[in-house]
């Protein structure tokens, strides 16, 4: 019933719950648990030794993050794209109430009350942008993908909710969703010279846009590019950051010996700023093995795509894999000072659960996609 | 089914992927390159700066030596103090910091201009005290709330407790905060918190000795400057205990009996010159000195007509009155000017040109020895033998008995007096020596001027014929008995003993003859006899309407105006052991400084260690520094 109100009309694509089960790349989620205990041990570390207050909390949580990345995974991947426009258009309401009515947290407007949930429609988007261009483009021959006229949706859809979650402001979350639809843009064939274009006309609006930052996401630019300037104030992040990293040389001050995170020089160093608590105590060959552990997640996420049999399938995998990419590059470039501070954790690790259920849920899909790698999906779909 | 399109389409997607691949590829070795710059190439320079971050080095203040009297009493000890202190750079505004701790103890604006004004002046990264000996709860309760007290941390320090109170200020002194002047020693030690240095007495002089050497300790602390661990720490060094030659007991007793008076006794050992009592009387509490005192007690204490800021012994100089009489006499024994026969006679008075100079017995003694004009105190004979040898002979001789100049004891602020010598008046009032003035000197007035110090040492010289010089702290180097080093070192004799036995023998008769001026105040039996003399102080002339009305009694005079009373002695008069000099301030006559050098005596020999089995005198060496319990 459901499959035929979906529009499917192969019979033989239809998989049972333990045939998908079996199905799903469980290499890939040992990765993801893997990455998830080297942030449990971080944490316990973090904690000066302790499992309270983070570890166990985060335990719990990535717990509840497998088991909606595996109920994701088992769905098929053509109900996401059914519903591809019908997410995106949820979150892009989302965006707009939080925008109206949203709670005010850390000096920024990021979350929604929904009764005893809470939501951040921006974390939401992300996904949402993923699956609505991947839909868009599933759909797109390589010649239309050529014409301007085609490229104006999917521009607009990554705009608006660019647009929105930098007036929130949350300028981490806004690059990053730039980024996703950036590079899915460049993945599908938009041609070179187009991308040139906006990014030369990017640079030429780069006054009036700096112009029209906050005060404090200017200051932080501004620190960005001389911390020394501000070392107890503002550019104290970056600098005791800086300062743990180095000091943890090259193999490090050892397990719960990092003293910059435990004697509170470090900020958050349970959040945002973990990569440095874990490469203070672990030193360089620490920080490679994570980011070894992260390519290795992104190959997966590679073979993935490309063993999808649809466009869309292939879509999304890079999507996810894309997401996953920015979010830990651009975390860890952040804490080593390579680029500004802009708040965005370190998948898996960060101390924190609502990138992790985004994550959790990429992964899903992206496993999703794997299950459902062999069903082909013709171009044009009908429904929403 | 896939197309031709479907394969142009993954085609462009491959192509597109490695790029980006390739792309990101690049990313991540900019990253890894990135993390090798810090964590590799410049790892030192971060070690160095984590260190700094993590390690704070503070200065441990070495606990302050004790002072101790000959038998171990403790006079100047240490007692735990909780305090709350401030580190101005731990917090960002250091108001909202003291603006919360006021919330849990009281800090007024007094106390807060204090604090603020301090902060201002040492620097940044130092703590300033802003409270001290708080009560154990409201330390206790400081330490857990610490962080909503950013810049405030608590510690235990030492506070000084002189557990005499005032027995023993013009001796010990006190300690105090330092000041900007003393703030410029280069001694890291003065920039501690709260730290204390001698202000005065013992605790100035010996204020390195008790200081000790600044230890210091490595800690571990977070960003808020909470102490995590402790890494290394080096004891500094103690500060050694200095230990007097004062019996606190005969010390406290003497201070006792001149309480009502103002004052001046000292008790010192005539063989070794060691000050066993040095008691300036009124004396002040040295306790509240440690924290500061308003200046509205300040003026008080500098106000009160008795003087109680002035160590009358050392820093009080008066006219020695007739106690100058054994210098004069040995003087004119000495230029042969007189001998132990040579009689005098005394009418009452002595008129030398157009000035008559009046005996205090108006009627005169008759004829008079050397021996009976010590014995009643008859001024006319020493007017005439300091007429026969002029003033630069008594003032030499004055010198060689520790007069005019001074006895260097280990006190600050040491008046040296004046021995007046033709030269001496030259120089200091540019006037010419008129002879008139010659015979004021011979009954110790006119330009004489001695402390009560220096009269003891006197009397100390006139028991021994030696050079001895008093002496406050113990040395290191002393034996337990302290006496023959310093009596050998004293060197020959001071003067032909034949002239020193005529005097003796004169000032054994001033209490042990019936005519003697303080026949009444001899030792009561079986207390050996002592050797003494009276004087009087005058303090402003006596009329001649005043002789001829009948002089008034002193009693009826107003306080101020009233005469000194004088007494030195040295007892027992075969082989002297004590010696005594005691000032009455505005006593009237000597009777009163003659009954209090009684007490003294008779409190001093019954204190006498061979009387008390068990006082075995304190070794400096026993009080090694200990370690004490100083948090």
């Amino acid at each position: 019933m459901l499959a035929m109100w979906l529009g499917f009309d192969d019979q033989g694509d239809r998989l049972s719950l333990g045939r998908k089960l079996w199905e799903i790349n469980w290499g890939f989620v040992l990765l993801v648990v893997l990455l998830a205990s080297v942030g449990f041990a971080v944490l316990y570390s973090a904690a000066g030794g302790d499992l309270d207050p983070w570890a166990s909390r985060q335990i719990t949580r990535f717990g509840v993050g497998v088991l909606l990345m595996l109920t994701v995974a088992v769905i098929d991947i053509r109900v996401s794209l059914r519903f591809a426009y019908v997410f995106y258009a949820i979150s892009l309401v989302l965006l707009v109430a939080v925008e109206l009515v949203g709670k005010v947290g850390m000096g920024a407007q990021r979350w929604l009350h929904l009764g005893v949930i809470q939501i951040q429609p921006s974390e939401l988007m992300k996904i949402s942008l993923i699956l609505a261009l991947g839909r868009y483009f599933h759909g797109l021959s390589i010649e239309d993908v050529g014409r301007l006229r085609w490229l104006i949706v999917p521009v607009v859809m990554c705009l608006a909710p660019a647009v929105l979650v930098m007036k929130q402001p949350d300028l981490g979350t806004a690059l990053m969703l730039l980024s996703i639809g950036g590079a899915l843009l460049f993945l599908v064939g938009v041609r070179i010279w187009k991308f040139a274009t906006v990014i030369a006309l990017g640079l030429v609006m780069l006054p009036i846009a700096y112009a029209k930052l906050h005060d404090y996401q200017r200051r932080r630019i501004e620190i960005f590019l001389d911390p020394e300037q501000d070392p107890l104030g503002a550019g104290y992040h970056i600098l005791q950051s800086k300062i743990a990293l180095g000091s943890g040389g090259m193999f490090g001050k050892g397990y719960l010996q990092g003293t910059q995170s435990h004697l509170s020089f470090l900020p958050e160093h349970h959040t945002d700023f973990i990569f440095t608590t874990l490469a203070e105590e672990f030193g360089m060959v620490g920080g490679l093995v994570l980011i070894s552990l992260y390519v290795l997640l992104l190959i997966y996420g590679y073979a993935i795509a490309f063993r999808s049999r649809s466009q869309y399938g292939r879509l999304v995998g890079l999507g996810v894999t894309v997401m996953l990419f920015v979010y830990f590059y651009v975390n860890i470039a952040m804490v080593s000072g390579l680029l500004p501070v802009v708040g965005i954790p370190l998948p898996l690790l960060s101390y924190g659960g609502t990138a992790m259920m985004t994550l959790m849920m990429g992964f899903g899909l992206l496993l999703s996609v794997y299950v459902h790698r062999d069903i082909e999906i013709p171009r044009r779909i009908g429904g929403i | 089914m896939p197309d031709r399109r479907d394969a142009d389409q993954q085609k462009m997607l491959t192509r597109r992927t490695l790029l980006l691949a390739g792309l990101k590829g690049g990313l991540l070795a900019a990253l890894v390159g990135r993390l090798y710059y810090l964590q590799v190439l410049q790892s030192d320079q971060y070690k160095v700066l984590s260190d700094e971050n993590r390690i704070s080095v503070r200065l441990l203040a070495p606990p302050r030596g004790r002072i101790l009297d000959r038998f171990g009493v403790e006079l100047a000890s240490n007692r735990r103090n909780y305090r709350a202190l401030i580190v101005p750079e731990r917090t960002d505004d250091v108001r909202e910091s003291l603006e919360r701790l006021s919330a849990i103890i009281s800090i007024d604006d007094t106390q807060r201009a204090r604090i603020l004004r301090e902060i201002q002046r040492k620097r940044k990264f130092m703590p300033v005290v802003v409270a001290e000996n708080l009560a154990w709860e409201d330390f206790a309760r400081i330490n857990l709330q610490s962080p909503e007290l950013p810049g405030i941390l608590v510690d235990i320090g030492e506070t000084r407790d002189y557990n005499y109170g005032s027995y023993f200020t013009h001796i010990i002194g006190y300690v105090g905060a330092v000041s900007e002047k003393e703030l410029s020693e280069d001694d890291p030690l003065l920039e501690l918190p709260g730290f204390r240095i001698g202000k005065q007495g013992i605790e100035k002089i010996y204020d390195l000795d008790l200081r000790g050497k600044a230890g210091d300790t490595s800690v571990e602390v977070n960003a808020y400057g909470r102490v995590i661990r402790e890494l290394h720490r080096r004891e500094g060094q103690p500060g050694d205990d200095i230990v007097l030659t004062i019996d606190a007991e005969l010390q406290k007793a003497v201070t006792q009996r001149v309480k009502d008076e103002s004052a001046a006794v000292v008790v010192m050992d005539v063989r070794s010159g060691e000050v066993l009592a040095l008691v300036s009387n009124p004396s002040y509490d040295p306790n509240p000195f440690n924290v500061g005192i308003s200046s509205k007690e300040w003026q008080a204490l500098n106000n009160n007509k008795l003087k109680p800021l002035l160590n009358k012994t050392i820093s009080g100089v008066y006219p020695p009155g007739s106690t100058f009489k054994m210098v004069v006499g040995l003087a004119g024994l000495e230029a042969g000017a007189i001998t132990a026969d040579t009689r005098i006679s005394c009418p009452g008075h002595y008129d030398f040109g157009d000035n008559r100079f009046h005996c205090w017995r108006p009627g005169g003694h008759g004829s008079m020895t050397v021996h009976t004009a010590i014995e009643e105190s008859c001024d006319v004979f020493f007017y005439e033998v300091a007429r026969r040898i002029g003033p630069d002979r008594i003032a030499d001789m004055a010198k060689r008995f520790g007069l005019g100049e001074q006895t260097g004891i280990d006190l600050a602020n040491e008046k040296p007096g004046v021995a007046p010598t033709r030269a001496w008046k030259k120089q200091a009032l540019k006037k010419p020596w008129y002879e008139g003035e010659t015979i004021n000197v011979g009954i110790g007035q006119g330009y004489v001027l001695v402390t009560p110090l220096q009269l003891a040492v006197m009397t100390s010289r006139l028991a021994t014929n030696k050079q001895i010089k008093p002496r406050l702290v113990v040395p290191d180097d002393v034996p337990a008995d302290g006496v023959q080093a310093v009596s050998a070192k004293a060197g020959g004799q001071l003067v032909n003993p034949a002239f020193i036995k005529i005097v003796q023998d004169g000032m054994k008769a001033v209490t042990g003859g019936p005519r003697g001026t303080a026949f009444k105040y001899r030792l009561p039996p079986p207390l050996p006899n002592m050797a003494g003399k009276t004087g009087t102080a005058q303090v402003r002339r006596i009329t001649m309407k005043e002789r001829e009305n009948k002089r008034r009694k002193e009693e009826d005079l107003p306080w101020e105006e009233r005469h000194h009373g004088w007494f030195v002695a040295y007892v027992p008069v075969e082989d002297p052991r004590y010696a005594v000099s005691v000032l009455v301030e505005h006593g009237g006559a000597s009777g009163a400084a003659a009954a209090v050098a009684r007490d003294v005596l008779v409190e001093t020999l019954r204190l006498d260690p061979a009387n008390r089995p068990g006082r075995a005198r304190f070794a400096a060496e026993s009080v090694s520094p200990q370690k004490k319990d100083h948090g």
